[in-house]
């Protein structure tokens, strides 16, 4: 026996035994938040399911490196698999938990077997002071080497997914050479070795489809099944469907259900048409998916509608995928609209003629790439592309999830010099939602002629109209500051308006 | 080679090696093998050093050139732009390169315009007045508000995110990382911090700031003076700053602004990184104007003014001050002028000027390296998301700039312009090294730096050209402000008036432009040509 390989040995399982560890606290505080909470949980249940297999270890009697064999590839099986079954579980909601903590027991068990039952079958070889000195120690330096390669190597160029599996793969590679380094002390080794391939097959596999795995945990992220998935160059296009009708997710955020959408886009668009009737040249920047453009058209005096929107695969969506072409009565088909396919505000940077009316739809300000398209530059740029009686409707996030970026959108329209007015819906599926009003002279509050709105709409009637421009108490003005390309505080305020409401 | 010259790349491609070798075995192994084309850009070396081999004489009679200005760089182009502002034009500007601009030029290609030197512009206070004139006359300066502070228009500023460090595997907004900061590591920090700002208020008995730009306007308090004849790691450790954050947050400032190490910045220069700009921006955040090509923008904004009086590839080879003119043989001409403002770096003035003995090797430059990588799409980042200044923690190099930051268009193409500043104190040795250097090492130093922190960069990366700066900026060492050679260089010889930032160890626009005005000024004052002063002289 090769004690320098015996020792390697040790240094291998004793990282891959704190590996499963690192990747199940990971996972789950990466998937429940609170990490302090996960990951002390995680590290008390392991060590604690160590000691199990620790004290296990004394049924094992006979056939001692047979059953170390088998236990690594226990091992490999099941930590291997862990961040893929854990993933799972958490797709299905209410049984992570239970999978979590039965996983961590169950591989710490494992784990905690290895070191006893390799102890005891190098006793022989060493007295019991090396024994102890030399195991245990190598034991700690293994320990060292993944607790420092987990999050700088590991995770950054395989993620947690494949890491795992890749410890499982270097826990069945331990069995398999097993056989050879305690050759003398097995007797046939055939069947160990073909199960040790086995197991090394079974997660080459699960490594090979590992990214498609990845893919489509997606569908369990939604919780709804998904029916149509695109990666573009500008984002994530995901939509899902249940029996309430259909949801359209950008990067993970909810864009629209089909269920509830006309209460958000009769709000967006109408009050504009209330307080500019003839508006016949409209804009729309965001909004791809065509069903603002709907709300538009209702309005026959309507003479040209520019969509503008960065993203080409969105808008052909709205033109192809039959259940949005559906929803937005083929909108995007009508020979008014046109569609560009730019930076909304690169595009505005040149004028491109006058606007009664500029339809603003961008998802909410969650990054910098967006949050430029809320400055007091870019409402700059947009007034310049209006008629001088032109309104803008903008959709300014919800201002009582989001307050203070709520009302930071509707001070950044008023530092662009416009008078802002800010309004409200609540929408089944996004609560409270918040829009702004914007031109450049005094607004007040639209009133529809009569009393009465243009024929087909499932939500507003002039009553109700009025009741969009009340804000409650709860969603009153907050001190903050404007939004501004060198400085996006929006974002910041979004962020933290979200992460309080957590 | 000699132990000297090892400190790059060497060493650099050793380690190198390790980690790409680490990061090759963790990775998927399906990596597409680089196929990056590039170049060397970069000054035509072989004209300069024309001046070391003795080139032949200058051919063509003597011309009589009223006023003849020599090196065509940020201090050179200014003095031009202070003279045609004022309405005097009989002046022909010099430069050996064949575009002007010196350290503030430019490339472009298909993707972008990008920097190859100087990139951004703080946001100026109105003491600065070449700046504002300037900055008014391109429509950027909007006049000032309540608080003194000038008025940008926002389209001109640098935009968020401004900047992120990459540290332990990860980017984080801002350039110190408070994520896993100590306690220590805070206070210091924020002790450091209210420092810098007390000196960045300090004024003496006649309310002279001790720190700010120019140079000129800065007090000559001797307890200020105290400060040029330490280190800045001098200063920092009899301060009692030893956190890591802090010390490395000095150090890279150093290395940012002079080329430099803190350990051989004085410590008047080091501080006046920290304390100039607080006091300019008047607010916790420092704010920049930038534009894709970099300070190639203002560059050429003040060529504009002496359109058709630029001689480029104009090789000086001697002036002469005496019997109340100045002589200048140029490769573009003899000329007789009655006065000359000669824009030159001084260790060129030092081959071409008689009476610089005592000078020599008081000026010690610092060599740089800035590469252009052209991008087919955005390479992954784990954390914060891309920005303007991209700095990583454990390099090097300053990380790179983002040339498209500024633009709103749908291509994820872009350029990023990586600066690597060789702060070897062997200067020569370092230089020599540098000469010999390939186009290939640079590529792999710009590879494996990049890729720690976008492991997938060889994807995206198409080109990468490399532009080699022998003597990129004048060093700010201990000694260096109050050194009396550095006074006696900058006063005039005759009708001989100087103009680089080298008579100040601040390479910086704000200080090139006012050396240039400052020089142009004297010179409308002694041909008694009226003019407001915008140089306070």
């Amino acid at each position: 026996m090769r004690l320098g390989l015996v020792y390697l040995t040790v240094i291998i399982i004793a990282a891959c035994g704190l590996g499963y560890e690192l990747v199940a606290g990971a996972l789950s505080s990466y998937l429940l938040g609170d990490s302090v909470t996960q990951f002390s949980l995680t590290i008390g249940l392991y060590l604690f399911a160590m000691g199990i297999g620790a004290w296990l270890s004394r049924y094992v009697q006979r056939n001692l490196v047979s059953r170390f064999v088998d236990i690594e590839l226990a091992v490999a099986l099941a930590g291997g698999t862990s961040a893929m079954v854990l993933h799972l579980a958490h797709g299905r909601g209410i049984w992570f938990r239970p999978v979590l903590y039965g996983e961590i027991v169950l591989i710490g068990t494992l784990v905690g077997l290895e070191i006893p039952l390799l102890m005891r079958i190098l006793k022989d070889e060493l007295d019991f002071r090396e024994l102890v000195a030399q195991v245990l120690s190598l034991d700690y330096v293994g320990a060292l080497v993944v607790s420092l390669s987990f999050p700088l190597l590991f995770v950054p160029n395989l993620g947690v997914v494949k890491s795992a599996i890749a410890f499982g793969l270097v826990n069945a590679a331990v069995g398999l050479w097993s056989t050879w380094i305690f050759a003398q002390r097995l007797g046939a080794v055939g069947w160990l070795r073909a199960k040790s391939l086995a197991v090394i097959g079974v997660l080459a596999a699960c490594l090979w489809g590992a990214d498609a795995f990845t893919g489509r945990l997606e569908g369990l992220m939604y919780g709804d099944e998904v029916v149509l998935a695109k990666s573009t160059p500008y984002q994530r296009i995901v939509v899902t469907s249940n029996e309430r009708g259909f949801q359209l997710y950008l990067n993970g955020a909810l864009q629209f259900a089909s269920a509830d959408e006309y209460r958000y886009h009769e709000a967006l668009v109408h009050p504009a048409f209330v307080a500019r009737p003839q508006a016949r040249r409209v804009l729309v920047l965001g909004g791809g998916d065509g069903l603002a453009v709907r709300e538009i058209l209702k309005h026959p005096q309507v003479e040209r509608v520019t969509l503008v929107d960065i993203d080409p695969e969105m808008t052909r969506l709205a033109r192809e995928y039959e259940p949005l072409v559906t929803l937005n009565a083929r909108a995007l088909h009508d020979p008014r609209v046109e569609l560009v396919h730019e930076d909304a505000l690169g595009w505005l940077a040149t004028r491109r003629g006058l606007h009664d009316i500029a339809i603003v739809d961008f998802p909410d300000p969650s990054h910098y790439a967006i949050g430029k398209l809320y400055t007091a530059a870019f409402y700059q740029r947009l007034t310049e592309n209006l008629a001088p009686d032109g309104v803008m409707a903008i959709q300014s996030t919800s201002p009582l999830f989001a307050r203070r970026a709520f009302w930071c959108i509707v001070r950044t329209v008023e530092s662009a010099q416009l008078t802002a007015l800010p309004y409200h819906v609540f929408l089944p599926s996004f609560g409270e939602w918040g829009f702004v009003l914007a031109a450049r002279q005094q607004l007040s509050v639209p009133k529809a002629a009569n009393g009465e709105l243009i024929s087909g709409l499932r939500y507003l009637d002039g009553p109700t109209l009025s009741a969009l421009f009340h804000l409650g108490p709860d969603m009153q003005p907050v001190p903050v500051e404007p939004n501004r390309l060198d400085e996006q505080r929006l974002v910041r305020y979004y962020e933290e308006d979200w992460r309080e409401l957590d | 080679m000699s132990s000297t010259d090892s400190g790059f790349p060497r060493r650099t491609l050793l380690a190198g090696g390790l980690s790409a070798a680490g990061a090759w075995w963790l990775g998927s192994g399906c990596r597409r093998t680089p196929s990056i084309t590039g170049s060397f850009a970069g000054p035509d070396m072989s004209r300069g050093h024309q001046l070391l081999d003795g080139a032949p004489p200058t051919a063509g009679p003597e011309r009589d050139v009223p006023v003849a200005i020599l090196g065509g760089g940020i201090a050179g182009l200014s003095a031009a732009w202070r003279l045609a502002r004022a309405g005097f034009h009989d002046f022909e500007l010099h430069e050996l390169e064949s575009r002007i601009g010196g350290t503030s030029v430019s490339g472009s290609n298909a993707i972008s315009a990008y920097p190859w030197g100087a990139h951004y512009l703080p946001v100026p206070v109105r003491e600065q007045r070449a700046v504002c004139e300037l900055l008014e006359e391109l429509g950027l300066l909007q006049g000032f508000d309540a608080r003194g502070r000038a008025l940008i228009p926002e389209t001109a500023l640098v935009r968020a995110p401004q900047s992120r460090l990459f540290y332990m595997g990860s980017w984080s907004e801002g350039l110190y990382c408070i994520d896993g900061a100590s306690r220590e590591d805070l206070v210091q920090w924020e002790r450091f911090e209210q420092r810098m700002r007390e000196f960045a208020e300090r004024r003496d008995e006649q309310g002279r700031p001790w720190f700010a730009l120019p140079l000129a306007r800065c007090s000559p308090d001797a307890r200020a003076l105290e400060l040029d004849r330490i280190s800045f790691a001098q200063w920092l450790a009899g301060e009692g700053f030893d956190s890591p954050r802090l010390l490395w947050m000095a150090e890279y400032a150093c290395r940012d602004d002079y080329g430099c190490s803190h350990r051989e910045t004085s410590a008047w220069a080091g501080i006046f990184y920290f304390a100039s700009r607080e006091a300019s921006s008047g607010a916790s955040d420092s704010e920049f104007l930038t534009w894709p090509e970099g300070n190639a923008f203002l560059a050429e904004a003040l060529a504009r003014h002496a359109q058709g009086r630029i001689r480029t590839g104009a090789l000086i080879r001697r002036i002469e001050p005496r019997d109340g003119i100045v002589r200048v043989e140029s490769s573009a001409g003899a000329l007789r002028c009655e006065q000359a403002i000669c824009a030159l770096p001084r260790f060129v003035l030092q081959r071409v000027l008689d009476g610089l003995e005592a000078e020599r090797g008081r000026f010690r430059y610092s060599p740089w390296v800035t590469a252009n990588l052209s991008l087919s799409g955005t390479p992954a980042s784990r954390g914060a998301s891309l920005a303007w200044d991209n700095v990583l923690h454990e390099s090097e190099s300053l990380g790179y700039v983002v040339a498209t930051h500024q633009s709103d268009r749908t291509d994820p193409r872009s350029v990023w312009t990586w600066y690597r500043p060789l702060v070897q104190s062997d200067v020569a040795a370092t230089r020599q090294a540098l000469l010999r250097s390939r186009w290939e090492d640079w590529r792999d130093e710009v590879m494996r730096d990049l890729s720690r922190a976008h492991p997938d960069l060889d994807r995206h990366v198409q080109q990468i050209d490399v532009w080699r700066w022998a003597h990129a900026m004048v060093r700010p060492e201990p000694g260096f402000r109050t050194d009396p050679v550095r006074q006696v260089a900058a006063q005039p010889r005759g009708r001989l008036y100087f103009a680089h930032t080298d008579l100040s160890g601040l390479s910086l626009f704000e200080e090139a432009q006012w050396q240039g005005v400052r020089a142009a000024e004297s010179v409308l004052s002694a041909r008694g040509i009226p003019f407001e002063s915008w140089s306070g002289i």
